[in-house]
């Protein structure tokens, strides 16, 4: 074989790998302009709109937004909200995977077609109705309602892949508990969902993470400005305190994100990679 | 039913109660509100007026405007944005060098993590007249506009492009890393060029994941609503109000409880649609 054909693949193996790094070295760089806004405006004494390298250094806006009615309360009324949402969701999912995953029976099918169906409805459509409900009902405003709703409109998702991540334990290992005389509850527990310990983190913190993110759902069923969490206290940085102190918006979001950003980032790597979500939402 | 089997389907109970009362309950009461007058407030009972909500809704500028928008919206956006830019970042992130594809894949996914109201933030500031995107443009001697007055519908559509490409991104490499490298290699030794390869074998290869992609990034699309809100609150004068906030300002700005959840039962009607097909493609793997 002549030696031009046999470089050929190299060079142009390596020509297309500079080409796709080139590519998406601008994507990203287009993708990181907003972040870096907010990084870099939470550390600047005077931030505007631009995205600029601070003249100096300062914690000021941090110092300024970390203070109870500002910053604790909204994140520990988000931290009760999506950790009462999150326990429950979890809680009701993992009892109804187990029936889903280890016994054939004619409602299985329908069931899981139906959660299927729900997974995908957007959710959004219904809060006029539901706020309309709340308030004839009485649980408008109130924190127990708003975690019900929370949990009921993650329920479908967080069964979906529960049941799956449950089908990949083996059968064999609660076949003897039964045999010893445990119940399906005491196999479930001791047996099925730690031997399911990734998939139990992910369906949790997918759940807390999308939570945790909402803003329209506490929007509408709470009213009280001391119950809202930092999805929707974040708003009283423009409007009612005036002029926009931009570099506190900007300490605030980094505050408000960086729960989340920590529990994704502890998933991806026990997953290796971000990846699982893709693969487990495309079914 | 036998006994055992009832106390079999038990666990289901719980979480078949919470799906009852929470989610297909006021999914009911949305398609009796819809065709009631009910109004937020003074009203001491609302009265079943038929399909009036509905004629009303076809015969309003506004809604039919926000019908446009929200189809708009979702062309730009999902269709387009999130679904080509995902689906080309993740056949890029195949041949680039793993430096890179982790770093470029950590902060597409971040913008995804963040909470939505922090991602309208960053894209209001980024749109705002005096934000950095007028920054590059002015620094690049290029016209510059107040884009949340003059285009907000692109503003938001770019805003949700830049929220949403990594779930796209996600479904397509989860997809790519299955195609078997002997195919592409064979067809490569054969001569197909990059184009050719991508029309006649990964795309067909991966028609699956991309029917389901579109189906559910267009179902997110339908349901954004914070991410206008704090953006543009709809405005200026309804040019970026998609249905979710045209629905909100009838319901809760104008009081018209009844015809919002018209217009919601509508929104759910077509997002159930979609819904449904999506449960048909995923049919055989239940």
């Amino acid at each position: 074989m002549p030696p031009t054909s046999r470089r050929t693949p190299t060079t142009s193996r390596t020509t297309h790998r500079l080409a796709a790094d080139a590519g998406l070295l601008v994507a990203a760089t287009a993708f990181l302009l907003p972040l870096a806004w907010v990084l870099l405006s939470a550390l600047d004494p005077d931030a505007n709109l631009k995205v600029k390298v601070p003249d100096s250094l300062t914690l000021d806006n941090f110092d300024a937004i970390l203070k109870p009615d500002i910053t604790f309360t909204p994140l520990l009324n988000s931290l009760l909200l999506c950790g009462g949402g999150t326990a429950l969701t979890v809680a009701c999912a993992a009892l109804a995977a187990y029936p889903l995953s280890r016994f054939r029976s004619r409602l299985n099918r329908p069931f899981l077609l139906t959660i299927l169906f729900a997974t995908s409805l957007p959710i959004t459509a219904i809060m006029v109705p539901v706020y309309a409900l709340f308030v004839r009902v009485n649980l408008i405003d109130t924190l127990q309602g708003t975690i019900f709703f929370f949990a009921a409109s993650q329920l479908p998702f967080a069964i979906w892949l529960m049941k799956n991540f449950m089908d990949g334990v083996p059968k064999e290992l609660e076949e003897a508990a039964w045999t010893d005389g445990a119940s399906s509850l005491q196999s479930l527990i001791r047996i099925v969902l730690p031997l399911m310990g990734p998939g139990l983190a992910v369906v949790t913190v997918f759940s807390f993470v999308m939570m945790w993110g909402n803003f329209f759902v506490p929007f509408m069923l709470l009213l009280t400005p001391d119950q809202m969490p930092a999805a929707v206290s974040i708003n009283e940085f423009f409007g009612n305190r005036g002029m926009v102190a931009y570099g506190q918006l900007a300490a605030f979001s980094v505050v408000y994100s960086t729960p989340v950003i920590l529990l994704y980032v502890l998933v991806a790597r026990r997953l290796g990679g971000g990846f699982a979500l893709g693969g487990a939402v495309k079914g | 039913m036998t006994r055992r089997s009832l106390v079999r389907i038990l666990p289901l109970t719980p979480a078949t109660l919470l799906l009852l009362l929470f989610l297909a309950g006021p999914i009911a009461y949305c398609a009796y509100i819809a065709f009631t007058d009910l109004q937020l407030t003074g009203q001491a009972h609302e009265s079943f007026i038929g399909f009036d909500n509905f004629r009303t809704a076809f015969g309003d500028e506004a809604f039919l405007n926000a019908v446009w928008l929200t189809l708009v919206f979702t062309v730009v956006s999902a269709l387009l944005g999130q679904n080509t830019l995902g689906l080309a970042l993740a056949a890029l992130m195949q041949r680039a060098s793993k430096p890179v594809r982790t770093l470029t894949g950590a902060i597409v996914i971040t913008a995804w993590v963040l909470p939505e109201v922090v991602a309208g933030f960053l894209l209001y500031a980024f749109f705002r007249k005096e934000g950095t995107l007028n920054a590059i443009l002015d620094w690049l001697h290029l016209p510059t506009q107040n884009w949340l007055f003059t285009l907000p519908i692109l503003a938001v559509s770019f805003a949700n492009v830049w929220r949403g490409t990594a779930f796209s991104m996600l479904v397509y490499s989860a997809a790519l890393n299955e195609i078997p490298k002997e195919i592409t290699e064979a067809a490569e030794v054969d001569g197909a060029g990059g184009w050719c390869r991508l029309w006649h074998i990964t795309l067909p290869m991966i028609r699956r994941s991309i029917a389901t992609n579109l189906m559910l990034i267009t179902l997110q699309t339908l349901s954004v609503f914070g991410l206008i809100w704090v953006m543009t609150r709809g405005g200026p004068s309804g040019k970026s109000q998609t249905l979710p906030l045209f629905m909100y300002e009838e319901a809760f700005q104008k009081s018209m409880i009844g015809y919002g959840t018209a217009v919601a039962l509508l929104l759910l009607l077509v997002g159930g649609l979609f819904s449904m097909i999506y449960v048909r493609l995923l049919r055989t793997e239940v």
